[in-house]
């Protein structure tokens, strides 16, 4: 099996900051789901930026399809994330001025790979599109008119997994992706998620701090041990010296 | 490049209420400017038009713009007169085809009387026409006919047949009435777009005859002129107010100019009215240029106008960027976005200013040619005009290297989450 991600021995600190982020190793397989379980204050979001190459880390490499992310230009940092990793946020995921269609084609306009690997499953992006909102349950023909403001939050995180998905990237990454949603939209969120990767081979990431979600998953690791997170105030630091 | 013009057009629709008032801001202010350049330059037009024919224009001793503004335009006073004398001797001059004298002096209701001959209908003219049309009648005759140009004749509502009365001097109120001359009005010329419209045209005779028994502005006693019993010799002019000239070849034109300026019986001064409206220009050169640079100020305004709108939307903004980094786009495309952002603003509010322009025009051309003799007629901007439209169009690309700047340097900072 290829690995998709592999991390090792990562550490990265904010400048003037109290905190710093440690990674000692975390690595998926093509294919693969882990539950990455991660309470707020753990550094998700510092995570997914090193993760995306938007973030370099101060110690330890990132890899992502095989590729040393630091090793590379600051635009080839952005094909490989282009290329390889479809994102699912919390909330927020659409552009509102985007039709539902649009939304999804988005990495299609960064990503010449995933332009054609859509191409050539489906003959137009649109088609590529309609496939994946049809799996998400949003096949509705005049749904896909719909502005997007105008759809539910459940509906508008189905769209987000739609274009975390088109062109088959290697990785889809969620960062709280089920929060704002109720327990049935939850579940059949997760389910559709899992039925789509499954269907593409491609690996999920799924951090939340939802932790009855965390048995769905084959293989579950907890950002808090991962992340041994130093609690070195700096005004600890220097009483520290002081003493 | 162009995904991103389309993501930047969607971006721009979805804000369409803001975007809107910003393009308007800066079409008006370019309507503005435009629009100053356009009657600035057809007024030039327009004054060139109704000197046009004429080699010379001589009058007493004054500065070439008065004697211009005076003699053709009917603004001010002429300083003095030239003599009958002198006329005939500048008319024998070789080199001079033609000659229309003008007397000036008396008005009506506020509109100048011009003395003058009937060549003055043959040889006067605008632009490339020469001669006056007659909309209605013909032209002077008999010693109390007059002849009106189309603005009296719309103003005061006369047609051929109707009676008029001169008023001595030219103050708007006149206390000196020559009432006991009226005249009858035989024609009226069609409309030039010129000072001519707002002329009363009698003959020199008929200048003659109503300032019979008068000295020094008033008339002497009470005794009424019998007008049929006026001796012809006495009807002659002994003094006019300006010359038009024309020559056989403008080759002689510095030659008769040097003649005139020179004579010795009295001081007299000849113009080209090229030069002199040249002259005009320069002395309204200041007002043209402060009108511009106030138009200018205006668009410079709406372009910060414009600067504003994209960079108040950069906060709330935060999050499409990051969002468009997720998927894919680099803090280059963010910059390019945000740049496509300025350029289409700037484009379309110069679209529309343009748009304004020659709606304007259209709705307005015929009532400015009617009311200012400017000749206004929508049309595709000029080469000019499309260099200061391209300026502009730089500068609003210009200043949106600023929101461009922040949101890129944003962007790098807040990669694919903003949520810190």
């Amino acid at each position: 099996m290829t690995e998709v991600l592999r991390i090792d021995g990562l550490r990265f600190a904010w400048p003037r900051s109290a905190w710093a982020l440690a990674v000692p190793a975390l690595a998926l397989d093509a294919g693969e789901r882990v539950f990455l379980h991660g309470p707020s204050g753990t550094g998700k979001s510092t995570l997914l930026n090193l993760i995306a190459g938007t973030l370099l880390p101060q110690a330890g490499t990132v890899r992502v399809a095989g590729e040393d992310v630091a090793k590379r230009s600051g635009p080839a940092r952005d094909r490989l994330r282009a290329d390889h990793l479809g994102i699912v946020f919390q909330q927020f995921n659409l552009l509102p001025f985007l039709s539902m269609v649009d939304n999804v084609t988005l990495p299609c306009r960064f990503s010449a790979r995933r332009r054609e690997r859509a191409l050539q499953r489906f003959g137009s992006l649109d088609a590529a599109a309609r496939h994946y909102l049809a799996a998400l349950g949003l096949g509705d023909a005049a749904q896909a008119k719909r502005r997007v403001i105008e759809l539910s939050v459940g509906q508008q995180q189905r769209v987000a997994a739609a274009r975390a998905l088109i062109g088959g990237p290697s990785l889809v990454l969620c960062d709280e992706p089920t929060s704002a949603l109720d327990t049935r939209n939850r579940d059949q969120f997760i389910e559709l998620l899992f039925a789509e990767c499954a269907a593409a081979g491609t690996a999920l990431l799924f951090v939340s701090h939802d932790l009855s979600l965390a048995p769905r998953f084959p293989r579950q690791q907890a950002l808090g041990e991962l992340a041994q997170a130093e609690a070195t105030r700096a005004d600890d630091a220097s009483t520290g010296a002081a003493a | 490049m162009s995904g991103l013009i389309g993501l930047a057009w969607a971006s721009l629709k979805n804000r369409r209420a803001t975007v809107l008032l910003t393009v308007m801001t800066l079409g008006l202010s370019v309507l503005l400017l435009l629009g100053i350049e356009r009657v600035r330059h057809e007024a030039r037009d327009a004054f060139l038009r109704s000197v046009a024919g004429t080699d010379l224009i001589v009058g007493a001793r004054a500065h070439p713009v008065q004697l211009l503004l005076y003699s053709v335009f009917r603004l001010g006073e002429p300083t003095a007169n030239l003599q009958w004398d002198t006329y005939e001797k500048l008319k024998a001059l070789p080199p001079v085809a033609w000659t229309v004298p003008i007397s000036l002096g008396d008005s009506h209701r506020g509109y100048r009387v011009v003395g003058t001959t009937g060549e003055y209908f043959e040889r006067m003219g605008f632009g490339d026409q020469r001669g006056l049309a007659f909309r209605d009648g013909r032209a002077f005759e008999a010693l109390h006919d007059a002849v009106i140009g189309a603005d009296v004749a719309d103003t005061l509502g006369y047609a051929p047949g109707a009676e008029i009365v001169l008023a001595h001097g030219t103050a708007r109120v006149a206390t000196q009435q020559h009432d006991d001359q009226p005249f009858t009005v035989v024609g009226v010329l069609a409309r030039t777009g010129t000072a001519i419209d707002q002329g009363v045209f009698v003959s020199l005779e008929a200048i003659e005859a109503i300032h019979l028994n008068w000295r020094g502005g008033m008339p002497i006693g009470r005794a009424r002129v019998d007008v049929a019993s006026i001796p012809p010799e006495r009807l002659q002019p002994k003094s006019i107010t300006a010359v038009f000239v024309g020559l056989e070849s403008r080759t002689a034109t510095f030659q008769v100019q040097r003649v005139v300026n020179e004579y010795r019986a009295e001081p007299l001064t000849a113009i080209l009215p090229g030069v002199a409206l040249t002259q005009l220009w320069a002395l309204m050169g200041g007002v043209e240029r402060a009108l511009l640079a106030a138009a200018g100020a205006a668009v410079l305004a709406a372009l910060m106008v414009l600067l504003t709108t994209i960079l108040a939307t950069l906060n709330e903004r935060r999050r499409e960027m990051a969002l468009l980094r997720a998927v894919g786009a680099g803090p280059r495309h963010v910059f390019g976005l945000l740049l496509a952002e300025a350029a289409l603003l700037t484009g379309a509010g110069l679209a529309l200013g343009v748009v304004l322009l020659e709606g304007a025009l259209w709705l307005l051309g015929p009532w400015l040619e009617a009311r200012f003799g400017v000749f206004l007629s929508p049309g595709l901007p000029t080469v000019r005009e499309a260099v200061v439209l391209g300026f502009i169009w730089a500068g609003g690309i210009l200043l949106g290297l600023v929101p461009a700047a922040v949101a890129y340097l944003r962007s790098l900072q807040d990669g694919v989450a903003v949520d810190r």
